[in-house]
């Protein structure tokens, strides 16, 4: 084999986005209707919102850790926009308003998590609870309806002919993907989810490290929340419910290594778009969509699988 | 070896240490002058580690002061030691295996401009460290899992040379090691002594301890029991002084000859 054939193939890119492709032709010879410009726009505005989820959930698995609470983080600052406005606030105001406390309950993470000395894994599962139970009590349970301008553009506008929704996915790919691989803050995540102990001997702050990842998980949660009051132009209290698992679910398919420190961002966004494409072929293809699960669940295990045996060569 | 009119590098004088009320460390003192690997043995809980962690700034002690090049040296946490150019080297090969040679020489302090990676400078300077080391890593950007223990235990070794370490604290290091690893490490012992650095080297090996240090201090129950040149004594006279925690002198008389 030639060296610039190994290089390409020893490059995680490589083998996901085959994949993507195959599965594109796999399922454009199923049904005629995929490989439409409206199927694919559809298709992309439905990733976006878990792959912004899924983005921030890439820092966190690098360091080492879980954020289980970012479907929860993406409720509470949804509905404290829709209350806000509900009640005669700008679209700016309650913006601001749900972008800050998205990052603060990321920010509370963090804090647990370092300063409390609790597991990743427990501290975001309560504020899972919290921010979904916030959430309740801030609404009644019941949904506002968010119909301004500003949130219709960021749910159905366009920026140079792409969806909003699609251009708010590349920024932040772009931003994390230069963040993990081109300055110290993202060699540090690197570094801590190798090896946290070995980190804090050679001078890491590891603590704060930490508490700056869970923040801009909670950032991107909310970021999620804004395009996700665009799509729905409401904010009911149990949206994206189970939306962090399939974050974390597109992570693992995206080949980032469970236990921390190995794996890149642009591989997450392929995983999202694998999961999304398993959903949309099979409602195309009129498919059950009880079935969706069970497909993503065997892709997830698959996933690693392969995973495994390319490293094991 | 070359206890002369200078300074010592590094002089921890009258050292205590007690943990809960046990004493590991009664009134130890300890030099150590540049170019030299001193030896310090001992059984489990001798104190040894305990010395050493004073040093590193692992620990802080209760009494008993230390000098850095003649100067006072105060000590209360690992980047203090640091700022002193104390380095330590664990057995347990502390590097990240994920990142790549040069991620993990400059871990900590990456050469950067405004929070952005200098990765091409870092990575020269990595190659110009460890080929001045005369160590052989084909490439910098494998992450070190891939490479051998001793390899890795090298680049740990370049790490404190291309920060200046003045005094470096050895801790076992070769214990996780292959002999031909060892080897390399050996190599990079003399290369160190060549430059002036001085040594701490903790080991339960004997024949490390004989092949490369210059001179030993032996521990036991947390007190010094007597220091001397390695080659003063035979392999067998400083395993019986570990054993027994007495000098030579004290141990047997010389024994007759053995024979009519």
């Amino acid at each position: 084999m030639l060296p610039w054939m190994k290089k390409i193939g020893d490059y995680p890119l490589t083998w996901i986005t085959g994949v993507v492709v195959l599965m594109a032709l796999v399922i454009s010879t199923m049904s005629p209707y995929f490989l439409t410009v409206g199927n694919l726009s559809n298709l992309l505005k439905q990733v976006a919102i878990i792959a912004v989820l899924a983005g921030g959930q890439t820092l966190v698995i690098l360091s080492g850790g879980i954020d289980l609470s970012v479907g929860s983080i993406l409720a509470l600052s949804a509905v404290t926009v829709g209350f806000l406005i509900e009640h005669g606030h700008s679209p700016a105001v309650a913006t601001l308003a749900g972008v800050a406390v998205g990052t603060l309950c990321g920010f509370v993470n963090g804090v647990v998590i370092t300063k409390g000395r609790i597991a990743p894994f427990i501290a975001t599962l309560g504020m899972m609870g919290v921010a979904r139970g916030l959430s309740l009590v801030i609404t009644k349970g019941v949904s506002y309806m968010v119909l301004v301008p500003f949130f219709d553009f960021i749910g159905n506008g366009t920026v140079l002919g792409l969806p909003v929704p699609i251009v708010v996915v590349l920024v932040v790919f772009v931003l994390l993907h230069v963040l993990l691989r081109r300055t110290v803050f993202g060699r540090h995540t690197y570094a801590i989810g190798g090896n946290e102990h070995v980190s804090r001997l050679e001078g890491i702050r590891v603590d704060r490290h930490k508490i700056m990842i869970y923040t801009i998980s909670g950032f991107l949660a909310a970021v999620a929340a804004l395009i996700m009051i665009g799509r729905l132009a409401s904010t009911p209290p149990h949206v994206a419910k189970g939306a962090e698992l399939e974050a974390i679910a597109a992570v693992i398919i995206g080949g980032t290594s469970f236990t921390g420190g190995v794996g890149r961002v642009e591989t997450t966004l392929i995983g999202a778009l694998i999961m999304a494409m398993i959903t949309n072929a099979l409602n195309i293809l009129g498919i059950s969509s009880f079935w969706q699960q069970v497909f993503i669940g065997i892709v997830i295990i698959a996933a690693v699988w392969l995973d495994n045996l390319k490293r094991r060569r | 070896m070359s206890e002369s009119q200078e300074a010592p590098l590094a002089r921890m004088s009258g050292i205590s240490k007690h943990f809960g009320g046990v004493g590991a460390l009664e009134d130890v003192s300890v030099d150590l002058y540049p170019g030299e690997v001193v030896g310090i043995l001992g059984h489990n809980g001798a104190g040894k580690s305990t010395l050493i962690k004073i040093l590193a700034g692992a620990f802080t002690p209760d009494r008993g002061e230390i000098f850095i090049g003649g100067e006072r040296a105060v000590i209360r946490n690992p980047n203090d030691a640091r700022a002193y150019g104390i380095e330590t080297i664990y057995q347990e090969l502390a590097l990240c295996r994920n990142l790549d040679a040069a991620s993990n020489l400059f871990m900590g302090r990456e050469a950067n401009r405004y929070g952005f990676l200098d990765d091409g400078y870092m990575r020269r300077e990595t190659r110009r460290v460890l080929d001045g080391l005369k160590i052989r890593i084909e490439s910098l950007t494998t992450p070190v899992e891939n490479l051998s223990g001793g390899q890795r235990q090298s680049i740990a070794i370049g790490r404190a040379v291309y920060f200046q370490a003045r005094i470096l604290i050895m801790d076992e290091p070769t214990a996780a090691l292959g002999p031909e690893e060892t080897e390399v490490v050996v190599g990079l012992i003399g290369e160190l002594k060549a430059k002036g650095i001085g040594i701490f080297f903790i080991s339960h090996d004997i024949h490390d301890v004989y092949r490369f240090t210059d001179r030993i201090y032996v521990l036991k129950g947390g007190r010094l029991v007597h220091t001397c040149p390695t080659s003063a004594h035979t392999q067998e006279e400083i395993v019986q002084m570990i054993i027994s925690g007495r000098p030579p002198a004290e141990i047997a008389p010389p024994a007759p000859l053995a024979g009519g």
